[in-house]
């Protein structure tokens, strides 16, 4: 067990919290991470002291704007190993990178009879885009099926990739069960049949090293505020010969050419794929998230968390009346469970009056629900900044839990 | 925080034994809701005849809070005309919204700790919803 990690609970001002009473135990970093001094920083003295437009004004505050947003463009290409800067698209969030996807992409290359292939692993967020893509296109929707332990079934992906897939779609890390899919093996089928690999990093990119090259990706979506950056802002990474082929999704200032009264050009990519003022201050953040990330260092990051999780896995294995999911190696930093007679909202009640933060519900994946047969499950998910303590008290609170409840 | 100020006695017992639960053979109306936030659900059906709630059930899933609350509202509104039902449905949402209901409202009112939680107030009102639904909509197929 490292502690290492532990030295940089000091650099995020709400974990000196009182929750309650008591500490705070912060364990729904899936839904979104706490931000460093560094991050809350930057955000703040951006606006302090260069707010302005960007890209459009010659003022000394606009030029500083635009340098620092297409800045954190170089940066993030650099950081997940994107070939090229432009290949970068600021987005509000996973949801929205996903969404331009299957509108930019899907809209402009499927046709009726194609297929979309899926895992039953994803987020909503992963799922509905194409679930309406195909709607439209008179296309089908295909998934990827998992075996007993919750890893994806690798016969049921080579079954359900075939010559008309044009898109898979698939996480890196499931935000229920922690499953990591082999994203390498499933860019291999997907690019033998001529599909695209779309990969939904939101529960990956904040945990691990990304070489988007070396992964085999052809999209990759991820959000600032999992990685210790600003809400509402994300990216969209994606090949220059994919994005060359899309159109754009949102319409009007920033994204345009030259425009006449009855029709207009586009700007270059990426500006051609962000319409609208976008969050400057969100993406300064980023930038200053990464630098945290990077100065921690991505695979003490990693190792810190998996150790973590793994430990929380099987401590809460151990626990007479609670059932873990997943599966109980290589997994991403969080556990799903439940306590036998307590419902998780109930729990994550009892939890939170001991200071212990967790997540409670379907973690929109409906689906997988479906698939494990319950309706809601409990969540601990974990950050840089958790420790061993950490993991105790969840321990206790669920003990105390279960004699409150089961009195 | 104090679990016991929304977990009181009366809610527990509701919850661990719930009054009232299972389906009607042959109800007159009957509704599904879902509580999309948390994927809870709840199925109500009642039997009206001469203008009043001769029986009622729910069954679903969902937290000790929706379960207790529709435990405990079947049992009031059961002998209860529809418009009583409809109107004590109405005056518990506003009592968790923190007004003052201005009348008995019986074990429900031990729900009172829950309005100090928003998030949790949509558990509380599940089965109210799904009965207000069900008696001003009259009747439907039951949720498969």
């Amino acid at each position: 067990m490292t502690t290492t990690v532990t030295q940089y609970q000091a650099d995020f001002p709400i974990l000196g919290r009182q929750i309650h009473g008591h500490r705070l135990v912060y364990l729904d970093s899936a839904a979104t991470s706490q931000k460093p001094r560094a991050v809350l920083d930057a955000e703040f003295e951006y606006y302090r002291h260069s707010n302005a437009n960007i890209l459009r004004s010659v003022h000394t505050l606009a030029e500083e704007s635009t340098e620092a947003y297409e800045a954190t463009r170089r940066e993030v290409a650099r950081f997940i190993g994107a070939p090229r800067p432009e290949e970068v698209i600021f987005t509000r969030g996973t949801t929205e990178s996903l969404n331009l996807v299957a509108r930019g992409w899907g809209d402009a290359h499927l046709e009726a009879g194609d297929v979309v292939v899926v895992t039953l692993l994803e987020h909503h967020s992963n799922l509905i885009p194409w679930q309406q893509l195909v709607r439209r296109k008179g296309a089908e929707l295909r998934y990827i099926e998992l075996n007993a332990d919750g890893t994806l079934s690798m016969e049921s992906a080579e079954r359900a990739i075939d010559e008309r897939t044009k898109v898979v779609a698939v996480t890196q890390t499931s935000n229920v069960l922690g499953t990591i899919p082999p994203i390498a093996t499933l860019a291999e089928l997907a690019h033998r049949v001529g599909a695209i690999l779309v990969v939904d990093g939101a529960q990956s990119v904040p945990h691990q090293l990304i070489d988007v090259v070396r992964l085999g990706a052809d999209f990759l979506a991820f959000s600032g505020h999992k990685m210790y950056g600003p809400t509402g802002v994300g990216v969209l990474w994606g090949r220059m010969n994919h994005l060359e082929s899309m159109d754009p999704v949102l319409y009007g200032g920033e994204m345009i050419g030259l425009v006449e009264r009855d029709h207009a050009t586009w700007a270059d990519i990426p500006q051609r794929f962000e319409g609208g003022t976008p969050n400057i201050a969100g993406v300064v953040g980023l930038r200053s998230a990464i630098h945290y990330l990077e100065q921690v260092g991505l695979t003490t990051v990693e190792t810190h968390e998996r150790a973590l999780a793994e430990m929380a896995y099987h401590r809460l294995q151990n626990m007479p009346g609670v059932t873990v999911y997943g599966p109980s190696r290589d997994r991403g930093a969080l556990v799903a469970f439940n306590v036998d007679g307590i419902h998780p909202h109930d729990l994550a009640q009892a939890l939170d009056a001991e200071g212990v933060a967790i997540r409670a519900g379907h973690h929109c994946a409906q689906p997988l629900m479906q698939w494990l047969g319950v309706t809601a499950t409990a969540r601990a998910s974990f950050g840089l900044y958790n420790d061993e303590n950490d993991v105790e008290a969840l321990e206790t609170a669920i003990h105390r839990a279960q004699r409150y409840f089961q009195r | 925080m104090n679990l016991d100020d929304m977990y009181r006695e009366t809610i527990l017992d509701h919850n661990q034994m719930p009054r009232n639960k299972g389906t009607l053979a042959r109800p007159t109306h009957t509704v599904g809701l879902l509580n999309p936030t948390c994927g809870d659900s709840i199925r109500i059906d009642v039997l009206i005849e001469d203008g009043k709630v001769a029986d009622i059930r729910f069954d679903g899933q969902g937290c000790a809070i929706s379960m207790a609350s529709a435990s405990m509202l079947t049992q009031a509104v059961k002998g209860r005309t529809v418009d009583e039902a409809l109107n004590l449905a109405r005056d518990f949402k506003q009592f968790l919204l923190g007004q003052d209901p201005n009348r008995d409202l019986g074990e429900l009112a031990a729900l009172e700790g829950v309005s100090h939680f928003p998030s949790r107030v949509k558990c509380a009102t599940l089965a109210h919803n799904a009965l207000q639904k069900a008696l001003s909509e009259g009747g439907g197929e039951p949720p498969r």
